[in-house]
C-alpha cells in the first residue's frame, strides 16, 4: 500500500530523530543528574546546586520539552515523506 | 464545620462525581470497552494516563521517600518520568498504528506465536497483580485514617466504587473518571505545598521555593537544610547516594524502562484517535505527571525542615501564634547549637498533630535519656563531631521515629491549614489509589477476556459474548484484588519492585524489538523474554526468598547481597533487559527469519498513515 513512498528514507529519518532524542534524554538525566552531578553541584542555580536540580527538577522539564519537540519533528518527517494523516 | 464531617462531605462528593461519570460513559461495544472507541483527545488522555500512573505510592509515599533519601530520591523522580520519553518515541505511536487492544496481542501477532502471547499474558498478570495489591491496601489505609472506618470496610467500599464504573464503563468509563480523579488528586497535592512554600520562603510556587532563600534571610532553604541535618549527624541532603553512583544509574534505568513496559500504561495509548495523538498524549501525560513530580521534592525538603524545626528550636522555625509555622530570620542566620539543652522541644509542648499521629503508631516518641525532651538525630552517624556533641549533651539515642508516609498526609496539619484542605488530601489519596487500581484491573481483564478467552479458548466468540466475558473478567479481578488487599500476602511490600523488574526485563524489550528489528523472529523473542524474566526473578528471589517465601533466600549461591556490582534487587530490571536483548539476538542469528508477511506487517506498523482505518479492528 505504501510502495509509492520512500519507506527506507522515512525510517532512516525517524531513526535519526529518535537517536537525537535519546542522546538528550541521556544527557539531562543520567549524565547531568547522576554521573556528573557532583561536579555540577559546584555551580548553583538560585539556591539549587545544579546537579541536584537536574536530578530533582531539571531532567523532568527537559523530558517534557523533548516529547513535544519529538512530536513536532515527527509530524514534519511524516509530511515530508507523505505518510501523514489528514 | 467539624473536620470529620467536612471529610465525609468532600470524599462523598468526589465519589458521587465518579459514579455520575460512570453512568454517562457506559460502554456499548468491545472497542469502547477496551480502548474507549479510540476517540479520547490527547490532553484528556494525558490527564487520564497521569491519574492511572500516579498511584497511592506516588501520592502518599514518594515525598516521604525523597525526604529520607535526599538527592538519591531523584532516582524515583527521573525514573518514573523518563520512561515517558521512551514510550513516546519507541512504543506508543507504533502500538497505536498496530491498532489492537492489548500488549500480549501485539506480541502474539508480531511474533506469529501463541506461545509468545501466552508468555506475555503471564508476565502481564504477574506484574499487574503484584502492583494492584499495593493499591487496594492503599485504599484501605486512606479510608481508615481519614474516615475512621476499618481498613477492611475501606477496601469493600473501594471495590464497590471501582466495580460500578469499571464493569459498566470499561476503558471509556475508567478514562473519564480518571480525568476527574486527576483534578482531585493534583489539587490535593499542590494546595498544601503552596501554603508551606509561602510560609518558609515567601514564594508561592513550590518548585521555585525549593531553590529560594528562607524568608527574611539570604540563606537558601537547601543550604539551611544541609546544615541542620549534617549538624545532627545525617548525610548531606543535596548529595547523599543510594548505595553507589552505579546503583543509582541502573535503578533509574530500570524504573524508566519498567515504566515504558507496564501494560496498564501502554494500554492508554490504544485509546487515542491516531498516531500523532499517541505521540502528543505521552507529552501531555508527562506534563500532568510533572505537576506532582516536581512538587514532590519541594514537599519533601520543606516537610523535613519543618519537622526538624518543630522539635528543635535551633533550626529557626517557630510556631506562629496566628497559626501555622513561620521563619525566624535572626535564628536562621544565627546557626544556633542544636545540641543545647533548651533547643530540644519539651514532649509536653508538642503540637496537636504530633499527638494525633502518635495514636496511629506512625509517629513514636521514646524518652531514652529521661529529660522529657524530644531528641531527633542520627544516632548511628559516622560523623565524629556530631557523635561527640550528642554524647557530651547526654543524648542517649534518637527518640523520635517518623513513618515516611506522614510527610504528605500530615502536611496540611503541620501547617495548620483549614479543614477543607485536610479533607481534600483524603479525597486525593483515595483518587490516586482508585484510579490506578481501575487501570490495572482493565489491563488484567482485557488480558483474560481478549488474549485468553478470545485468543486461545474460543476464537469464534461474538462481540457481545466477548464484551460479557470482559465484564465478568473485570468483576472477578476486582474480587481477587479485593481479597489480596484484605489478606495481603506477607511479601506485599517487596512486590512493586518486582512489577517494574518484570515489565523492564520481559515486556519492554520484546515490544521494542518487535518494532525496531524487522528480522527478529519468534524463537529469539520468546527466548529473550524467558531469559530476561528468569535472570531477574533469580536475582530478586535470591534476596527476598523463592516466590517471596521467608527462609528460602539463597544469597550464598550468588555470593552475598547485592553481589552483582553492588546492584540492589529493586534496580535489577535493566540488567534483565540487557540479558533479554542479548539472548534474543543470539537465538535470532541461528534460527530462521520471520515469514514475509510479518516483515510487511512491521513495515506497515512503522508508518502512521492508516491508523484510523485499523481503529478497533479485530
Amino acid at each position: 500500500m505504501q510502495h509509492n513512498h520512500d519507506v527506507q528514507g522515512y525510517w532512516k529519518a525517524t531513526l535519526g530523530l529518535i537517536t537525537k532524542v535519546l542522546v538528550i534524554w541521556f544527557l539531562c538525566s543520567f549524565a547531568a543528574g547522576i554521573l556528573f552531578a557532583d561536579m555540577l553541584n559546584g555551580i548553583s542555580l538560585g539556591g539549587y546546586p545544579l546537579g541536584f536540580w537536574f536530578a530533582h527538577q531539571g531532567s523532568i522539564y527537559v523530558f517534557i520539552a523533548l516529547i513535544f519537540w519529538y512530536g513536532k519533528k515527527m509530524g514534519d518527517i511524516d509530511r515530508e515523506f507523505d505518510v501523514h494523516e489528514d | 464545620m467539624e473536620l470529620q464531617t467536612t471529610i465525609y462531605l468532600v470524599v462523598g462528593l468526589s465519589f458521587a462525581l465518579y459514579i455520575g461519570i460512570a453512568i454517562w460513559a457506559r460502554a456499548g461495544s468491545t472497542s469502547e470497552y477496551y480502548a474507549a472507541g479510540g476517540s479520547v483527545p490527547p490532553v484528556m488522555n494525558g490527564m487520564a494516563t497521569a491519574a492511572d500512573w500516579m498511584s497511592a505510592a506516588s501520592f502518599i509515599s514518594m515525598a516521604g521517600l525523597i525526604a529520607n533519601m535526599g538527592y538519591g530520591g531523584g532516582l524515583f523522580l527521573m525514573g518514573w518520568t523518563g520512561g515517558y520519553v521512551l514510550l513516546a518515541c519507541l512504543l506508543a505511536p507504533y502500538l497505536r498504528k498496530f491498532g489492537k487492544f492489548t500488549v500480549p496481542q501485539f506480541i502474539g501477532d508480531r511474533f506469529y506465536s501463541q506461545t509468545a502471547s501466552t508468555v506475555a499474558v503471564v508476565c502481564l498478570l504477574v506484574a499487574s497483580l503484584t502492583y494492584i495489591i499495593g493499591q487496594m491496601t492503599g485504599v484501605g489505609v486512606a479510608f481508615s485514617r481519614f474516615l475512621g472506618v476499618s481498613s477492611d470496610t475501606g477496601i469493600y467500599v473501594g471495590m464497590a466504587i471501582v466495580f460500578t464504573y469499571a464493569v459498566f464503563g470499561g476503558m471509556k468509563g475508567i478514562t473519564y473518571t480518571q480525568v476527574a480523579q486527576y483534578i482531585v488528586l493534583i489539587a490535593a497535592y499542590i494546595i498544601p505545598a503552596i501554603f508551606i512554600s509561602v510560609s518558609l520562603t515567601g514564594v508561592a510556587i513550590p518548585q521555585l521555593g525549593l531553590g529560594a532563600s528562607m524568608s527574611g534571610t539570604d540563606i537558601s532553604l537547601l543550604t539551611k537544610l544541609d546544615q541542620v541535618i549534617t549538624d545532627l549527624g545525617f548525610g548531606k541532603y543535596t548529595n547523599q547516594l543510594p548505595g553507589s553512583t552505579l546503583n543509582m544509574f541502573v535503578y533509574t534505568m530500570s524504573l524508566m524502562i519498567g515504566t515504558a513496559g507496564l501494560p496498564h500504561v501502554i494500554m492508554r495509548f490504544f485509546t487515542v484517535p491516531n498516531v500523532a495523538a499517541a505521540r502528543s498524549s505521552a507529552g501531555w501525560a508527562l506534563v500532568f505527571i510533572a505537576l506532582l513530580y516536581t512538587t514532590a521534592p519541594a514537599v519533601a525538603a520543606m516537610a523535613k525542615l519543618n519537622l526538624h524545626g518543630t522539635v528543635n528550636s535551633a533550626v529557626g522555625i517557630e510556631r506562629d501564634p496566628a497559626g501555622g509555622l513561620k521563619v525566624n530570620p535572626e535564628a536562621v542566620k544565627a546557626n544556633a547549637d542544636p545540641y543545647a539543652v533548651e533547643a530540644s522541644l519539651k514532649y509536653e509542648d508538642r503540637p496537636g498533630w504530633m499527638k494525633r499521629w502518635e495514636k496511629t503508631g506512625l509517629l513514636k516518641f521514646e524518652d531514652k535519656n529521661g529529660d522529657g525532651r524530644i531528641q531527633y538525630y542520627n544516632d548511628k552517624t559516622k560523623n565524629d563531631a556530631a557523635k561527640a556533641k550528642a554524647e557530651a549533651a547526654g543524648w542517649k539515642g534518637n527518640e523520635l521515629t517518623v513513618n515516611a508516609d506522614i510527610i504528605v498526609l500530615a502536611n496540611p496539619e503541620i501547617a495548620l491549614l483549614p479543614n477543607w484542605v485536610i479533607a481534600l488530601v483524603a479525597a486525593g489519596g483515595l483518587a490516586a489509589a482508585l484510579s490506578t487500581a481501575a487501570g490495572l484491573l482493565m489491563a488484567i481483564s482485557a488480558a483474560i477476556s481478549h488474549d485468553l478467552v478470545k485468543g486461545v479458548f474460543k476464537p469464534d466468540i461474538s462481540e457481545k459474548g466477548e464484551l460479557m466475558a470482559g465484564k465478568i473478567a473485570m468483576a472477578v479481578s476486582i474480587f481477587v484484588a479485593g481479597y489480596l488487599g484484605l489478606n495481603p500476602p506477607g511479601f506485599a511490600a517487596g512486590t512493586v519492585a518486582l512489577a517494574f523488574g518484570i515489565a523492564a526485563s520481559s515486556l519492554f524489550p520484546a515490544i521494542m524489538m518487535g518494532i525496531f528489528s524487522k528480522k527478529m523472529n519468534k524463537e529469539g523473542a520468546i527466548a529473550g523474554m524467558l531469559a530476561g524474566l528468569f535472570i531477574t526473578l533469580f536475582y530478586v528471589f535470591a534476596h527476598k526468598g523463592l516466590f517471596f517465601i521467608k527462609g528460602t533466600e539463597y544469597l550464598g549461591l550468588i555470593g552475598g547481597a547485592n553481589s552483582f556490582f553492588g546492584i540492589t534487587p529493586e534496580a535489577f530490571g535493566a540488567i534483565g533487559a540487557l540479558v533479554n536483548f542479548a539472548v534474543a539476538f543470539a537465538v535470532d542469528k541461528v534460527t530462521k527469519e520471520p515469514p514475509e508477511h510479518i516483515q510487511h506487517m512491521v513495515e506497515n506498523v512503522r508508518i502512521p498513515r492508516g491508523s484510523k482505518a485499523v481503529d478497533g479492528a479485530h
